[in-house]
């Protein structure tokens, strides 16, 4: 993708309300056709961020550009250019899903055949062609969730904004959702989410910026980010409490669990340093063996000094 | 997804830093303005179907003021109605405040607009209508269109109500008319007024009341007795209110006689309310959201 021309270019970004900071200086690139993953928890700025981005709220200060256009001077370029599905649920509850999808195909300007076939095709795809012709009330939360990207995607933007939009849904709503969002990517289309769940960016972001107190703290891949942080380790089980104790005395920065016949060796997570550790273990000591890297969460404590809010999303789609 | 994925991009006209995308992309919005019109319109003729309690209750009250002031106030009011030979009954009665309830249909309906934009305000659908490339002004645009179809239905039944309890007039088709006419624009204008609290409201029990002034106004008009009945003071703010020329005007029409300088008054009056009511609500609107 053409990264001269990146679908946002953010510089300097404030935002603060009276004598409350929000945002505190943001920079961000996010190139044509990858997704981005904005990680904070709540309070963090994320939804400011969406919400300047998408032309919903003003910059305090700071050079913005969303699909070539300044956010300022050029609000309608950008909202020709953008879609967006936000935190809470932007459907017109007293239409039908037909009735929603149809409203955004017209203010969207497709001509009425391409409408039509537009609505037909968004209510297949999205698995609500039962209830078509039932109020959008009736719906459950995740058919809700459903229908709101619809009308986000109905008019075929190149860039979308997603406000978090897994919050609250079932663990199988999480990954429909997240199919259709690798969809849109294959598709040539520039993501822009926030989330507060770790593997939710993990799994669906190019990279990832994380957000506190209204600074980036961190920015890069989910492995790079893995990498800055301790947490990574080599978890050995031994056979007998003999080989474990020889082990642990090879490697004093090692903990041992005795009860569990365990080691637990840090790494690096590099191929070298695994078989420095492997060349010195006795074969038949060793009933197995894991590595294991650094997830999210250690990084969000690392680099933040606190937990991730929002560990109940993990255990949710364990 | 795959099939439609094949097809071109609506948007995929290539970025560029120079101003043609810029004059594209801001031309939508005057282009589109019609048609985003039409379509919150038909959005909220949708809403009005789907919620037909509401407009059952903002019809009731002008027809329950009709029944009221017919049959239990008529008779003695009728009797006070100046310029008719050994003085009138509740038939002259009904005649003389059929236009006043005419326009307190016009005045019910507008507080129920108050009420349904600032209902509409809360939903998460407006600030997606904020995001896309649309004419902005559409959303109250749609508002105000559907309330003067809505006020047409209205006055149509509380008219039929009047003649079942036996309206009668002189009145020729273009006195009619006349009276549709004027019924449109003092809708328009009242519901630009009353879409204006609906999104100065902080939240929809207030948008509820404001706008009850449109509901006691009338009866310090010529709506139910005559100004000359009212002591000074009252009088001199009935006889000026922008209501009065509206009422007198209605009534003129109604029954047949010549309008006279309440016409004018009353069509300017329509106008100034419904200029500063756009302006107000258009700038309420447009103000980009505290939070």
């Amino acid at each position: 993708m053409a990264t001269t021309n990146p679908a946002i270019e953010v510089a300097g970004l404030t935002k603060s309300y009276d004598d409350h900071t929000v945002l505190d200086g943001v920079d961000l690139i996010v190139p044509e056709g990858t997704v981005y993953a904005l990680l904070g928890p709540n309070g963090a700025g994320k939804t400011t961020i969406v919400n300047i981005l998408s032309t919903l709220l003003t910059p305090g200060a700071g050079e913005i550009r969303v699909a070539g256009f300044d956010v300022r001077r050029e609000p309608a370029g950008v909202r020709a250019a953008i879609g967006v599905t936000g935190q809470f649920s932007a459907i017109d509850e007293l239409l039908t899903g037909r009735e929603n999808l149809r409203l955004m195909a017209d203010l969207a300007h497709l001509d009425r055949t391409t409408a039509t076939t537009s609505v037909a095709g968004m209510l297949d795809r999205f698995d609500l062609v039962d209830a078509a012709d039932r109020r959008a009330q009736t719906y459950s939360g995740g058919m809700k969730r459903r229908l709101d990207l619809a009308m986000t995607l109905i008019a075929r933007p190149r860039l979308i904004f997603l406000d978090e939009p897994t919050a609250g849904l079932d663990p199988r709503s999480r990954r429909d959702l997240w199919a259709i969002v690798r969809e849109q990517v294959a598709d040539g289309v520039t993501v822009l989410l926030t989330t507060q769940y770790l593997d939710e960016a993990d799994q669906l972001a190019d990279r990832i910026g994380v957000l506190d107190g209204g600074r980036l703290v961190a920015e890069g891949t989910a492995a790079e980010l893995k990498r800055r942080v301790p947490g990574g380790h080599v978890s050995v089980q031994f056979t007998d409490a003999v080989a474990l104790a020889a082990a642990a005395a090879a490697h004093p920065d090692a903990s041992t669990d005795a009860d569990a016949l365990t080691l637990q060796v840090p790494s690096d997570g590099s191929i070298a340093g695994l078989r420095r550790l492997l060349a010195g273990l006795d074969d038949h000591g060793v009933a197995g063996l894991t590595v294991e890297s650094a997830d999210l969460d250690d990084v969000f404590l690392a680099l933040t000094g606190r937990a991730a809010e929002a560990r109940t999303a993990e255990e949710i789609s364990a | 997804m795959s099939e439609l994925a094949s097809e071109s991009r609506q948007h995929s006209v290539p970025v560029s830093h120079d101003g043609s995308e810029r004059q594209r992309g801001a031309g939508m919005s005057t282009t589109y303005t019609v048609r985003d019109s039409a379509t919150m319109l038909r959005r909220n003729l949708l809403h009005i179907r789907r919620y037909p309690s509401l407009s059952i209750l903002l019809l009731a009250q002008p027809i329950l003021f009709l029944l009221l002031f017919v049959y239990v106030f008529g008779g003695t009011l009728g009797a006070g109605l100046p310029g008719l030979p050994g003085g009138g009954d509740r038939s002259d009665y009904l005649v003389f405040i059929t236009p006043g309830i005419l326009f307190m249909t016009v005045a019910s309906i507008a507080l129920g607009t108050a009420i349904s934009t600032a209902t509409d305000m809360t939903t998460g659908i407006i600030a997606r209508f904020r995001t896309l490339n649309i004419a902005r002004v559409s959303v109250l645009t749609g508002h105000v269109l559907g309330a003067v179809i809505r006020t047409g239905l209205a006055v149509v039944i509380v008219a039929a109500v009047a003649f079942l309890l036996g309206f009668r007039s002189d009145a020729g088709l273009l006195g009619w008319l006349g009276v549709v006419g004027l019924l449109v624009l003092i809708a328009f204008s009242l519901t630009w007024l009353t879409v204006g609290m609906g999104l100065a409201a902080d939240s929809v029990e207030t948008a509820s009341n404001t706008p009850m002034f449109l509901m006691i106004l009338p009866f310090i008009s010529s709506g139910f007795v005559p100004t000359d009945a009212m002591p000074a003071g009252l009088r001199q703010f009935a006889e000026h209110q922008p209501f009065t020329p509206m009422i007198n005007t209605l009534r003129a029409l109604a029954t047949g006689a010549p309008t006279d300088s309440d016409l004018w008054l009353a069509i300017g009056w329509c106008a100034l309310i419904a200029l500063l009511g756009y302006l107000w609500s258009r700038r309420l609107f447009l103000r980009v959201p505290a939070k």
